[in-house]
């Protein structure tokens, strides 16, 4: 295990684990986020740390890791892209959405895979993933940059020139 | 049932009425009514997370009367009319009600059972024929009973892992998997090894350990026997032989004083895999690996076929008389204080009570077994590695087992003992004895299934049948009597200990009289204090407490308690 917690992110981690006193894999979910939060994905070793942590085998955390897409298990680009696929959005165009940021933004899709969701531009600075419903149905194509919610997106060029 | 008649619930199944302890689940109680439910998910060794849903039956309760109106009149029997419920439950996670109706057939649960067989096969691959599961799978089974015989599913079937290495002894593939959790809760629960757990869960719902850890557990290959498809499989048995091939023996696994209960699984006198029989009062429903693999000697090219005398510096083939001649000429011109026995707690109670016999009949010196004390693994595993160490105590009236085995090699030595018997044993491997202690011996004779250096020092080699191979009792650890069933003949001219004791009884001047361990069983049951009485039925397949030793077994502790906490039905 080769993975540096800064003592303030530990500590942080400790007080969440506090707030479980009957089970320490209740706490699984809380030190997760906070992990992604810091490093911004849980790899490998973020899990085996985890385990060790709350006293688990590290299957249990891998299980809740690649449960919640929510949870990234590779790096993301400096700015995440999510553009929802669902129903509403689909009709309105998210596929092509989808294309038209990875073409001007060059990222390359074709390894993405069920268990590898995420593809990230070649200069690392967008990486970009299908997302389920972001709750806009009326103003489709929806999609999220970070935490930035954008709606009835058409302009690509000037969505990707708000994030430099 | 021996329940207060006050803790009976009268429960309907399929239109009869039954009585049931409270708090018994509602699959238990069909068990009992002698319905099957068809299920996957549900063992009542484990805890139940009912995700299965096969288990779906129709249930109903007295219906609550309107505000105003009476209540419903009891029939003539105490029992009110049943309000079906217009939904399914599952039975393996519900505890019966008083006057509760179950309902295993009909229209609902036919429903229920064809729509969760379609759910089951849409992602399965129908790789049956190449399936070391097929004959005795589950999916399979309740498929031809309740599937629909033909799939609707036009889609891509999901990809997952296939052939993976999951631990030394086990093989998964993912495809075959309907995601039961069965293996998971084993590992969790019983072997407290929780390597196991579901990635991707959805759609991809995908079994797996941990990249670089494995599932490798002394008890890991009981998660192969609880898989009710082929998606757990063992290394050892894949592949070798289809299951509806194979002749299955209830009989108890040698290989400690725990006594397992076992079913040997064999095919023209070859052993192909052995897996453990339930028994609440010995093994549960388990059995170590290390146990459950120890078989393959017993097809080896290592095992003595003939009986063998000594001739110069090797051995000769001879016939059974001749060998048994030779020994008894020997044995003949000695004291009885110059002959000793080395017997063993691997033999039967039947084959002890025939070394007691040849020890009064030779008037022997010394009377001894080999002890094989171990530790214990805090599960099945005795200390004692020996089946019978309790059978010899009480049959050969030993205190304390192998204590006298340093007398016997230092009267050796002194030119005291004459004549050692090793019956079963290989005294330079498992005791303290090394070839130069034999060689001032003048007779040296040695049964034993294999090839040994006791053997190699001995003057007369007999081949003696092996425990797959024997019929007979023994008592475990607890003080438990169970029967050892016959699984298999032995290879060339193995015979059995009793039958080459009787012989060599026979020809040193003994009596007869002896056909076959029923009739051994019969002498046992008449003459050995503990034994009076006993009768081969009352063994039954299950065994019978004999006397109370006082040990334990720690994996059925730890059992007691789950069941008395309602996290298991047991």
């Amino acid at each position: 295990m080769s993975i540096a917690i800064p003592a303030d992110l530990e500590k942080e981690i400790d007080k969440r684990i506090t707030h479980y006193p009957v089970s320490k894999r209740s706490a699984v979910l809380p030190v997760l986020h906070a992990l992604q939060h810091h490093f911004g994905f849980i790899d490998e070793d973020a899990v085996e740390w985890t385990a060790a942590k709350l006293e688990l085998e590290p299957i249990k955390v891998l299980e809740v890791v690649t449960f919640y897409p929510g949870f990234r298990q590779s790096a993301p680009g400096k700015y995440h892209i999510r553009v929802c696929r669902t129903l509403s959005c689909a009709m309105a165009g998210s596929y092509e959405l989808m294309e038209s940021i990875c073409e001007k933004a060059d990222i390359d899709r074709s390894g993405v895979t069920h268990h590898d969701p995420i593809a990230v531009s070649k200069d690392g600075k967008f990486s970009i993933e299908f997302a389920e419903c972001l709750a806009s149905c009326g103003t489709g194509p929806v999609c999220l940059v970070q935490d930035d919610f954008h709606e009835a997106v058409k302009d690509v060029d000037g969505l990707l020139a708000q994030y430099k | 049932m021996s329940e207060e008649k006050s803790d009976l619930i009268d429960v309907q199944i399929d239109g009869e009425w039954h009585k049931f302890p409270k708090g018994t689940r509602m699959i238990e109680a069909c068990k009992e009514a002698g319905v099957e439910v068809p299920h996957y998910c549900y063992h009542p060794k484990l805890t139940s997370p009912g995700n299965c849903r096969m288990c779906l039956v129709e249930m109903g309760m007295p219906p609550r009367p309107r505000p105003g109106d009476d209540p419903a009149e009891p029939d003539e029997d105490g029992h009110l009319p049943i309000g079906w419920m217009p939904r399914p439950v599952i039975a393996c996670a519900n505890t019966i009600a008083p006057n509760m109706g179950i309902r295993t057939t009909g229209p609902l649960t036919e429903e229920c059972r064809r729509g969760v067989m379609e759910f089951l096969l849409a992602n399965h691959p129908l790789d049956c024929p190449i399936c070391d599961q097929a004959g005795e799978c589950s999916l399979q089974e309740f498929s031809v009973e309740h599937g629909k015989g033909e799939s609707r599913f036009r889609e891509q079937k999901v990809k997952k892992p296939k052939n993976v290495d999951i631990g030394p002894r086990i093989r998964l593939d993912d495809e075959r998997c309907i995601m039961c959790s069965r293996c998971i809760r084993f590992t969790d629960e019983i072997a407290d090894d929780p390597v196991l757990g579901f990635t991707d869960r959805g759609s991809h719902t995908t079994l797996a350990v941990h990249p670089g850890h494995e599932l490798a557990n002394n008890y890991s290959l009981n998660t192969v026997d609880i898989c009710p498809v082929g998606a757990l499989t063992s290394n050892d048995f894949r592949f070798q032989m289809r299951v509806w091939f194979m002749k299955e023996v209830n009989t108890i696994d040698p290989n400690c004083g725990t006594g397992c209960n076992i079913v040997v699984h064999s095919r023209q006198d070859e052993i192909y895999r052995i897996t453990p029989r339930e028994n609440n009062d010995v093994n549960s429903a388990w059995i170590p690996d290390s146990h459950r693999l120890n078989y393959h000697w017993i097809n080896s090219e290592l095992r003595l076929t003939d009986p063998l005398i000594k001739d110069g510096k090797s051995h000769r083939q001879t016939s059974w008389e001749d060998a048994i001649e030779l020994s008894a000429s020997k044995l003949s011109g000695l004291k009885g204080s110059e002959i000793a026995i080395v017997a063993s707690a691997r033999m039967t109670n039947e084959e002890l009570f025939m070394v007691r016999r040849l020890a009064t009949h030779l008037d022997a010196g010394y009377v001894d077994i080999v002890p094989r004390m171990e530790k214990s693994d805090g599960y099945l595993i005795s200390a004692d590695r020996n089946p019978n160490t309790t059978g010899a105590k009480l049959i050969l009236g030993l205190e304390d087992p192998g204590s006298k085995l340093g007398k016997i090699k230092d009267a050796i030595i002194k030119d005291e003992v004459k004549a050692l018997l090793v019956l079963q044993e290989n005294l330079i491997d498992d005791a303290d004895f090394a070839a130069e202690d034999f060689s001032s011996l003048e007779f040296l004779l040695t049964s034993y299934p294999m090839a040994n250096p006791t053997a190699e020092a001995a003057d007369v080699v007999l081949p003696g049948a092996c425990w797959a191979e024997k019929s007979g009792t023994m008592l475990n650890v607890t003080g438990r009597l169970q029967r050892l069933n016959q699984a298999i003949d032995g290879p060339g001219q193995t015979m059995q200990s009793w039958e080459i004791i009787r012989d060599l009884i026979q020809n040193t001047g003994g009596g007869n009289g002896i056909y076959s361990t029923q009739d051994l069983f019969n002498l046992l049951t008449s003459e050995i204090p503990d034994f009076v009485g006993v009768t081969w039925d009352q063994i039954g397949d299950l065994g019978m407490q004999l006397v109370d030793t006082g040990e334990t077994i720690p994996l059925l502790e730890k059992e007691r308690q789950r069941i008395a906490k309602g996290l298991i039905v047991g």
